[in-house]
């Protein structure tokens, strides 16, 4: 009987498309009407109780997207998107944002525990040494549709000075940090879906680390997409003050649908003298049904800008999921012997489409950047690295290494490298790299043949050739990424 | 007990064995010689699984089941091991990783429990340090920028570690000097009891000295066309194939 079960359990996590967060939580919500004009932004600026100031800054986004078309430089291929079909506000229905875990809505936690996230802050760990504890806890800001439900251990950061809170508390509380730096990075007109994002993002995170402090535990935003036809434009910003260091990581999953739907993010990082910021992401929005029927359509803005001596931004992404994703995190190295790194591994299976990449703009002297790119299509797949390092004419002495591997699986993917480089200073350095490499029969027949099965074998050589990058995430995610690029790649071959 | 009636296969249109019959007892070691292109390679690889070759005819089982209607996986849990004439590369898969992995799947379908890194580690050691290999060698990439020797080597190790029921070795010999000739033999001699079986595929008797075989084979043209003791190899060392395949022509 047993062995029976098994058997239908192996059989169904094989044929099914392996998404494995695609359940939808029922619970009450208070949309916006579909639409998008000045009414609505105004209705989500008054929802989320904001100053005069704010709902300026989002109308002018609003009169610039009204000027602006959609960028059609990349290879992606969709229908077009009409955006007065979409809501731009969905909320759980509640009076106010929760003031404690207590006020949550239990059917929300109920999903986080289900996706694996942890919201309460339990004392699981009582009688351990406290010291050795905080080192393993993280602290999670959840934002589920267009608003933050929960973030989890303000108080023990609030004692180390560092602020983390959803962007729409930290437009009331602290709006002198907002107004400083908010569209500094990525200006309110910077493209077409960054204008989007500006005039209509509901929440996000906001991180402030002050100067020299070194943030005591990971942080880490976990996005949900939930409701219908709703779109979500979450607005991350991350200051890290003279010296200060943190480490913050996105997680993103969405309930398996028919339809597209539209997430347009902007993430703006700012770090100043010696300061490190350390942002990782593991994208796994729902990618589509085997046959590309579904999926998020994923047009992601993501900055940082190293205006420090000595500052470093260090990006890494896991992006396995989205029907389309469309993102480039990048570093404006500003200055002097700043850092930017890029580390990324895009997988795309059956339809999916990645156009991806990074743009590492030198203009201190001395700055450093790296990218690694590990690109693996397999299916109908393509998968696009698109790249832009550029040597201003005051970066003296900087230098750029850039390493882009791409691999096939199977004969219908396409893998595809576009790298800009622009030198306007002689003594500016610059290597690329690339390599494009199929699965072999021989080393799938060779895993076999000591016993592993073909998509054990298919996980640990993409594993492998993704390990450059999987050893700069955060510990415990590493173990999820890896796990994550396995199933993504389920049926790929055979 | 290896049995292999009126086994033949090609690759594409092309016949490569035209009608094999071997038996090899539990418990013995058989030698296969012959001249390149008889098949030799041809008889590991359909034996292991491996897609290229279509089976025309015939069978083969190992222990009474029929191998041949196997995946090479389940055939690698039937305990069948190949030591592979040209080890493959798995950049960024770590070796000790690979064979945990596939140690365990190995287990998995024996219902046995999986081991944890810890107690795969302390097993991997001790195997290493019998072999006389350096520890370095489970923590490098499996095969990556290893010399031919390290890769022939590391086919021993994973043989030790997985031991298997029926361990083919596919000149895994060639090209080696002789402390690494050695390490290949006393690999197999280690392997070596009532439950054992391998064939040991390879075109010098250096070999065959260090480790006697029960029987040897001679393959030529997709046929054993002589088989006889360990003096058969000595002899053959003297005068070559040409006198048998002509017979066998």
């Amino acid at each position: 009987m047993a062995a029976v079960t098994e058997t239908l359990d192996t059989v169904q996590s094989v044929t099914q498309s392996g998404y494995k967060w695609g359940f939808e939580t029922t619970i009450e919500m208070d949309f916006a009407p579909k639409g998008l004009n000045e009414d609505i932004i105004r209705l989500i600026s008054a929802r989320k109780e904001e100053p005069e100031w704010m709902l300026e800054w989002r109308l002018k986004a609003y009169a610039a997207w009204l000027t602006m078309t959609e960028p059609r430089w990349a290879r992606v291929d969709h229908p077009p998107i009409d955006y007065q079909d979409l809501h731009y506000y969905a909320a759980p229905k509640k009076k106010a944002g929760p003031k404690s875990l207590d006020e949550v809505d239990p059917e929300l936690l109920k999903m986080y525990e289900k996706l694996g996230i942890p919201l309460k802050e339990r004392a699981i760990l009582a009688g351990v040494d406290p010291d050795t504890v905080e080192n393993t806890q993280i602290a999670v800001d959840a934002v589920f549709d267009s608003v933050s439900v929960a973030t989890t251990f303000q108080a023990t950061l609030r004692k180390a000075g560092v602020i983390f809170c959803p962007i729409s508390e930290a437009v009331r509380e602290h709006p002198e940090l907002v107004k400083q730096y908010l569209g500094t990075v990525v200006p309110t007109a910077d493209n077409f879906f960054a204008a989007l994002n500006s005039a209509v993002f509901t929440d996000g995170s906001f991180v402030y680390i002050p100067k020299g402090v070194r943030c005591p535990m990971e942080l880490s935003t976990y996005f949900r997409i939930n409701a219908r036809n709703t779109g979500q434009f979450e607005r991350t910003l991350i200051i890290a003050a003279e010296g200060a260091h943190v480490s913050y990581l996105e997680g993103c999953t969405a309930p398996q649908r028919d339809e597209n739907q539209l997430h347009a993010a902007v993430v703006e990082l700012v770090a100043l003298d010696d300061a490190t910021i350390k942002y990782s992401t593991v994208q796994n929005w729902y990618p589509g049904d085997a046959n590309g029927k579904g999926g998020i359509y994923n047009f992601v803005t993501k900055r940082g800008a190293c205006r420090g001596a000595r500052s470093k931004i260090s990006w890494t992404q896991v992006e396995t999921g989205s029907a389309i994703t469309w993102k480039y995190p990048s570093c404006v190295l500003l200055g002097e012997d700043s850092v930017g790194e890029f580390y990324s591994v895009a997988v795309t299976n059956n339809h999916q489409q990645a156009d991806t990449g990074t743009k590492m703009i030198h203009v201190g002297k001395g700055s450093r950047s790296t990218i690694i790119s590990k690109g693996i299509s397999a299916g109908h797949s393509n998968n696009t690295y698109r790249g832009l390092v550029k040597m201003l004419p005051s970066a003296s002495n900087a230098r750029n290494h850039t390493q882009c591997d791409s691999l096939l699986i199977g004969d219908q993917s396409g893998a595809h490298t576009v790298p800009y480089i622009e030198s306007r200073n002689l003594t500016a350095k610059v290597e690329h790299e690339a390599t494009t490499s199929k699965i072999a029969d021989d080393q799938l027949f060779y895993c076999r043949q000591r016993g592993l099965s073909e998509e054990d074998a298919v996980g640990l050589i993409v594993n492998g050739f993704c390990k450059d990058v999987l050893k700069e995430l955060p510990m415990e995610f590493a173990v999820e990424a890896q796990k994550l690029l396995a199933v993504s790649l389920e049926g790929s071959v055979g | 007990m290896l049995d292999i009636r009126g086994l033949t296969a090609s690759i594409g249109d092309k016949p490569i064995l035209k009608g094999i019959d071997l038996t090899v007892p539990a418990g013995e070691v058989h030698a296969i010689m012959g001249p390149n292109g008889s098949g030799k390679s041809t008889l590991g690889y359909v034996l292991s699984g491996r897609e290229d070759y279509t089976v025309t005819g015939g069978s083969a089982t190992f222990n009474g089941a029929d191998i041949l209607a196997m995946e090479p996986e389940q055939r690698a849990a039937a305990g069948v091991f190949l030591a592979f004439q040209a080890p493959i590369e798995l950049p960024g898969v770590n070796n000790a990783n690979f064979l945990r992995t596939a140690l365990n799947a190995i287990r998995r379908a024996h219902g046995e429990s999986e081991l944890d890194a810890v107690q795969f580690l302390k097993l991997a050691r001790a195997e290493t340090k019998r072999l006389a290999m350096p520890d370095d060698m489970l923590k490098r990439n499996v095969n990556v920028g290893f010399s031919g020797g390290e890769k022939k080597r590391n086919e021993v190790l994973q043989m030790a570690i997985l031991r298997p029921k029926l361990a083919i070795l596919d000149e895994t010999d060639s090209g080696l000097d002789i402390d690494a000739l050695k390490i290949v033999a006393d690999g197999v001699n280690a392997l070596r009891g009532p439950e054992f079986s391998a064939l040991v595929i390879t075109h010098h008797q250096r070999l065959l000295d260090h480790l006697v075989p029960n029987r040897v084979h001679v393959l030529a043209h997709g046929r054993i066309v002589r088989t006889g003791g360990p003096e058969l190899a000595k002899e053959l060392e003297k005068s070559g194939y040409a006198g048998l395949i002509a017979e066998a022509a």
